[in-house]
């Protein structure tokens, strides 16, 4: 059995397109600002550092070293943790272990993007064998478009429910102070009417290229109880990685998705995700991984995800809110995003997340991380400690 | 602290100038298979196998967006938990030991792997440097070790022979490591007549470029006693991060491995090194590194470094033997080397360093270090 730990503090930048205004290491320092404030500590209350982004993107070598002035790690332990689309996640999972592991009482982790300052199509390309797969890759609007017609063969979905996905993320996105695309988008016409990329994929099914870094701070159980008046708890985590072949002619990859859920919903007594959980952030890269991913994590059988989302079953007022905050698709700072998730997930439960906060106690959230082959990191957060 | 993590199997690769036969995630497997078949451990889930697995690899230098895709491929990540660490090679064991001290997992493979021969490492270094002040002036790693070594030696009075005195130790004591990649022992006078490099460094006083892997299983105590009469327990770690820039550190100071070391020596109940330790792994990308970090490791005052090489303390057969393996010097890929060190006193303390085993060795220390004059240090004490 796990020590346990909780989540005292988080923080986020605004996100956007760009920002020439900061430096990769100012940019996380906002978030650890914030963070900071938002858990009423000092610098000289954090005993570790942990930092992450995706390690090419900006082709820095070791850019923890860079950050040290900025992220308040000078003179303290620390490690940095890289895993693709999933840093976000894993950085948290970080915290949680380093925290857990009684050596460090209180552990801050934050991850960031600054994707204008290198080319993140050139470092997804690289993702894939240089000597197999390669001279196929597409980078993302390729594994998502395929996904897509992927989906509405086996499910007989549409393009208007992808549409009515974002149609969701915007409404919630258009709430929440830190949301990357607020597009005030009133109709599925309005979502249809956007360019097409690869079919069935248009550019509104696809999340943006964001900057922005997030930071959370944890801290073990004694800390916890006497540092916050509002420690969310962590229950439980989960990562699940697989190796990658392109050439292998799976259209799709769920495995290591359903994989992380079965085992977080088995070792906490999740019978029904829809009923146990309160709220889920996911990361959800497209629409239409949106949808895929309902199935792939339970909330719902197979095939019927579409229906949950025509019924608006995952609205924020809805039995099941999916992404209050505006999710993926609004928002993606990739390195970041994971974390996001999570942080967003404490906010709800916390009943701290403003406009956007659902209409209802949260109790329970499960939050997700998506990247390299379908790699899936999964958390379990919880409002009281048992 | 809840639980006793101990070290029950390491492997390594031979280090060599080039692997040009093998891919990185096939030097990876090589370990991989080689701590399965020691251990008799397989990837079961069922709570008999190992639980996670921790790489340590660079996107730079395996030339890929997630490098771990290929080294996790093969050390257990199918379906399964996998986190690479992106520094040295010491704090993915690091990682692996707080994995299990969390409570989460029971038994972690560690593994770490570099390929320096297929890229040119300058290009990457460079990149380590903040893009506004220090990258344009186009440093190094060994450039900044030189301006290192030059303020070392001009606060200090080290000499260029107590230097070369190092190289000439740790290719002495490779002779007797199989693994080794430099394994001729050299003189005085070729070192200090070695191809100058960046001065006062001569190309025998800095690390070869070097390929190859090195991989470790760690334990809870229980499963630890199962898998292995004699592991080697960690009782101690700590880690530091120094400031970035090197205008603002004074470069003959390393205030910040004695933070990391003290930390790791108060874990351990250790007051007196040089008495408490019987040997130690540090790593030395230069010369003049060693007799430095053995300041911040207390091992001696500050500026005594010299002394304590001349005075034979390190040497294999002194009181406190430094790199009985032939250290970073004698041939240890980057990244790869901070593994390395942990694997080499894990082996003194289970008995198994053959040729190069120091008698009755009960307490080690592992050193390891990343970033341009050491900006992280990390330290681990291990016990027999």
């Amino acid at each position: 059995m796990a020590n346990r730990v909780a989540i005292i503090g988080v923080g986020q930048t605004y996100h956007t397109s760009k920002r020439p205004d900061v430096c990769i290491p100012e940019l996380c320092n906002e978030a650890i600002r914030a963070a900071l404030k938002d858990a009423e500590l000092t610098i000289k209350d954090i005993d570790a550092v942990v930092t992450g982004n995706m390690e090419l993107f900006e082709g820095r070598y070791h850019q923890d070293l860079w950050q040290v002035d900025y992220v308040g790690s000078y003179h303290k332990p620390g490690f940095r943790v890289t895993t693709g689309g999933t840093t976000g996640g894993t950085l948290a999972c970080t915290a949680f272990f380093c925290s857990a592991s009684g050596l460090f009482d209180v552990v801050m982790a934050v991850t960031f993007e600054k994707q204008s300052e290198g080319d993140s199509r050139a470092g997804l390309k690289t993702v894939a064998d240089p000597l197999w797969d390669r001279w196929i890759s597409t980078g993302a609007i390729g594994t998502f478009a395929r996904l897509g017609t992927w989906y509405m063969k086996e499910s007989g979905a549409t393009e208007e429910h992808a549409a009515l996905v974002r149609l969701k993320a915007d409404r919630n996105a258009c709430l929440n102070p830190h949301a990357h695309l607020k597009l005030h988008l009133n109709t599925v016409e309005d979502v249809l009417k956007s360019e097409m990329l690869v079919p069935p994929l248009r550019r509104l099914d696809m999340c943006p290229t964001s900057e922005g870094a997030c930071a959370i701070i944890v801290a073990s159980e004694k800390k916890a109880k006497k540092l916050s008046r509002k420690p969310v708890w962590v229950k439980d985590w989960v990562e699940v990685h697989n190796e990658m072949r392109y050439n292998r002619g799976d259209p799709v990859s769920l495995e290591n998705l359903e994989k992380a859920a079965l085992t977080i919903y088995k070792r906490n007594g999740i019978t029904n995700p829809r009923h146990d959980i309160s709220v889920a952030e996911i990361y959800e890269p497209s629409t239409w991984a949106e949808l895929v991913w309902y199935e792939a994590f339970n909330f719902c059988d197979k095939g019927e995800a579409y229906k949950l989302i025509e019924r608006g079953a995952t609205n924020r007022d809805g039995e099941f809110p999916v992404n209050p905050s505006g999710g993926v698709i609004a928002t993606n700072p990739i390195g970041a995003t994971g974390m996001i998730r999570v942080a967003e997930a404490a906010l709800q439960i916390r009943g701290d997340a403003g406009a956007h906060q659902v209409d209802r106690e949260v109790k329970r959230t499960f939050t997700t991380a998506w990247g390299g082959s379908s790699w899936t990191v999964a958390h379990l957060l919880s409002k009281t400690l048992d | 602290m809840s639980r006793r993590v101990g070290i029950v199997a390491v492997a390594q690769t031979e280090y060599e100038e080039a692997k040009p036969a093998w891919r990185e995630a096939e030097i990876t497997y090589q370990i991989v298979e080689k701590l399965l078949e020691e251990t008799r451990l397989s990837f079961a889930e069922d709570g008999t196998g190992i639980d996670a697995t921790v790489t340590c690899s660079s996107d730079h230098w395996d030339g890929r967006t997630l490098s771990d895709i290929p080294h996790g491929e093969v050390s257990g990540a199918h379906l399964r938990a996998e986190e690479k660490v992106s520094s040295d090679g010491i704090n993915a064991v690091i990682y692996a030991y707080l994995q299990i001290l969390s409570g989460h997992y029971d038994v972690v493979l560690a593994v770490t792997t570099c390929k320096e021969s297929q890229t040119v490492g300058h290009i990457i270094e460079n990149l380590a440097f903040d893009p506004v002040y220090q990258q344009k002036i186009d440093l190094d790693f060994l450039a900044a070790a030189a301006l290192q070594a030059n303020r070392y030696i001009h606060k200090y009075g080290i000499t260029p022979e107590q230097c070369a005195r190092v190289v000439v130790k740790n290719r002495s004591n490779a002779k007797n490591n199989p693994v080794a990649q430099l394994r001729k022992p050299v003189s005085m006078e070729e070192v200090l007549n070695s191809t100058m490099l960046a001065y006062p460094l001569r190309s025998l006083e800095a690390k070869p470029v070097s390929d190859g892997a090195c991989g470790l299983i760690l334990a809870s105590e229980e499963k630890a006693k199962k898998l292995t009469k004699k592991p080697a327990w960690i009782v101690g770690m700590g880690q530091c991060y120094e400031s970035h820039y090197l205008g603002d550190r004074d470069l003959a100071e390393c205030d910040t491995l004695s933070l990391a070391a003290k930390r790791a020596y108060q874990q351990a109940g250790i007051t007196n090194p040089l008495r408490d330790i019987d040997l130690a792994e540090i790593s030395e990308y230069c010369s003049y590194q060693e007799l430095l970090w053995s300041e911040g490791l207390g091992f001696c005052e500050k500026g005594e470094g010299g002394k304590l090489i001349d005075k034979g303390v390190t040497q294999i057969e002194g009181k406190m033997p430094v790199n009985p393996s032939g250290g970073v010097l004698s041939g240890n890929p980057t990244l790869v080397a901070g593994t390395t060190r942990v694997a080499e006193v894990a082996l003194q303390l289970m008995g198994k360093a053959g040729a190069r085993q120091i008698p009755k060795a009960r307490t080690g220390l592992a050193h390891g270090t990343y970033g341009p004059c050491g900006q992280h240090h990390a330290v681990l004490v291990l016990q027999a």
